[in-house]
């Protein structure tokens, strides 16, 4: 079945180790990239004192939060929507790292962790989902 | 372009919360929340989103994330991270339940226990560290990792069902303060599990992303996480981390083990006192 008994599982190769660093960085770094540009552009826009609104929870906030409007305004160069990019693309990098693994876990037909990871994959997709 | 003084705040205070987080390596979001409600004035649920998404960036970006593969156990990862998921959910909901003064008071707990953490003994790698029985040995959960002269080293989990129960109340933490919760996990791992220590701390990484990204889902659709308050926060905690990465080789790791004691301490302390005044 698999090659040694004893490796921690996928990614045992030196290939697919480096592969999925590099995919964890590109994440973080395309993240970091947006919020930055929403950041900047937000900067040079807005002169106002955000302490006042932070210091009270209000739930609807300013900010949209359905996904199509946030990638629509922020191809407009909405800085805010942008900074939202950037925070999406943050979160979706560790479950990309966890589609890889049940992709590693799917070819190396190793079941009973393509069900584990993949209940773990529904637990995400419902984290998003409920409200 | 003017920089409003509070964006510049924040920016430096999560600067020092990277900082002191990559140096002393308990960077799991600890600081960020008592930094932005003690001494910023933020509302707790905007802090605690802002942490949880930074807490997703320092866990994935590191530097050494290549390295880090080769010790994470993905299958032990996996396996407990169904438990931490469900705690993060649980945990986020909970958040978004509970009055913030209650919020206030475990954070201070959450405090005294990381603070503790810290100045434990590191890992002994000696004892009951029998590899010939695997508990659930349907699930494999054993490994092995590099060892000093690039020898693999074989080890096994134990007592996966107390881990597992653990890894649940991590997750809970996490969803529920905006935190990483590595302490918990590599506590758990490393003591109760007995995995080697670099196994526990590369998988704990692992895990700690996985985690917060439950949370954040939960924390999106609430509305907790704030653009405007997060960008300087997650710019602050990653050009932080770096900062930190870079001053490691001069770093002295006892004096700073202990400023994060200091500092983690007093927030603490402050964070009860606001929660019982019942001003968070």
């Amino acid at each position: 079945m698999t090659s040694s008994h004893l490796t921690p599982g996928p990614a045992a190769t030196n290939a697919s180790r480096k592969n999925i660093g590099n995919l964890l960085r590109a994440g973080v770094t395309i993240a970091a990239l947006f919020v930055l540009t929403g950041g900047i552009l937000y900067l040079s826009q807005a002169p106002n004192t955000e302490q006042s609104s932070f210091s009270h929870f209000h739930g609807g906030s300013a900010a949209p939060r359905s996904l199509g409007t946030i990638f629509v305004r922020a191809a407009h160069g909405d800085a805010k929507a942008l900074i939202q990019v950037g925070l999406l693309v943050l979160i979706a990098t560790p479950v990309a790292r966890v589609i890889i693994a049940f992709a590693e876990f799917t070819r190396a037909q190793d079941w009973i962790y393509v069900v584990i990871s993949g209940t773990v994959l529904a637990l995400l997709l419902l984290s998003f989902c409920l409200s | 372009m003017s920089i409003d003084p509070f964006v510049f705040f924040v920016f430096i205070g999560s600067l020092a919360a990277g900082a002191l987080g990559s140096l002393t390596g308990l960077g799991d979001g600890v600081i960020i929340v008592p930094m932005l409600t003690l001494l910023l004035g933020v509302d707790l649920r905007y802090a605690i989103g802002a942490s949880l998404v930074s807490v997703i960036a320092t866990s994935s970006g590191a530097a050494s994330a290549y390295v880090r593969e080769g010790f994470t156990n993905v299958r032990i990862g996996m396996f407990l991270e169904m438990a931490t998921t469900i705690g993060a959910l649980v945990g986020a909901f909970l958040a978004t339940m509970l009055n913030p003064n209650v919020i206030g008071l475990t954070f201070g707990a959450a405090l005294i226990f990381s603070a503790a953490f810290s100045l434990r003994n590191t890992a002994d790698e000696s004892s009951d560290r029998d590899i010939a029985v695997h508990p659930w040995p349907g699930l494999r959960l054993y490994g092995t990792y590099p060892g000093p002269n690039g020898v693999p080293i074989a080890y096994t989990a134990r007592r996966p069902a107390l881990g597992f129960g653990l890894m649940g109340i991590a997750g809970v933490l996490s969803g529920l303060l905006g935190i990483g919760s590595g302490a918990v996990k590599v506590l758990a791992m490393d003591q109760c599990m007995r995995l080697p220590f670099k196994v526990s701390t590369t998988t704990s990484n692992f895990m700690i992303g996985v985690t917060a990204a439950a949370g954040a889902g939960v924390y999106l659709r609430k509305g907790y996480i704030d653009p405007v308050l997060s960008m300087p926060v997650v710019l602050g905690v990653l050009a932080g981390a770096l900062l930190g990465a870079r001053l490691l080789l001069r770093a002295r790791t006892k004096l700073l083990r202990w400023l994060f004691v200091a500092v983690v301490g007093t927030m603490a302390i402050q964070m009860i006192a606001k929660s019982l005044r019942g001003n968070m």
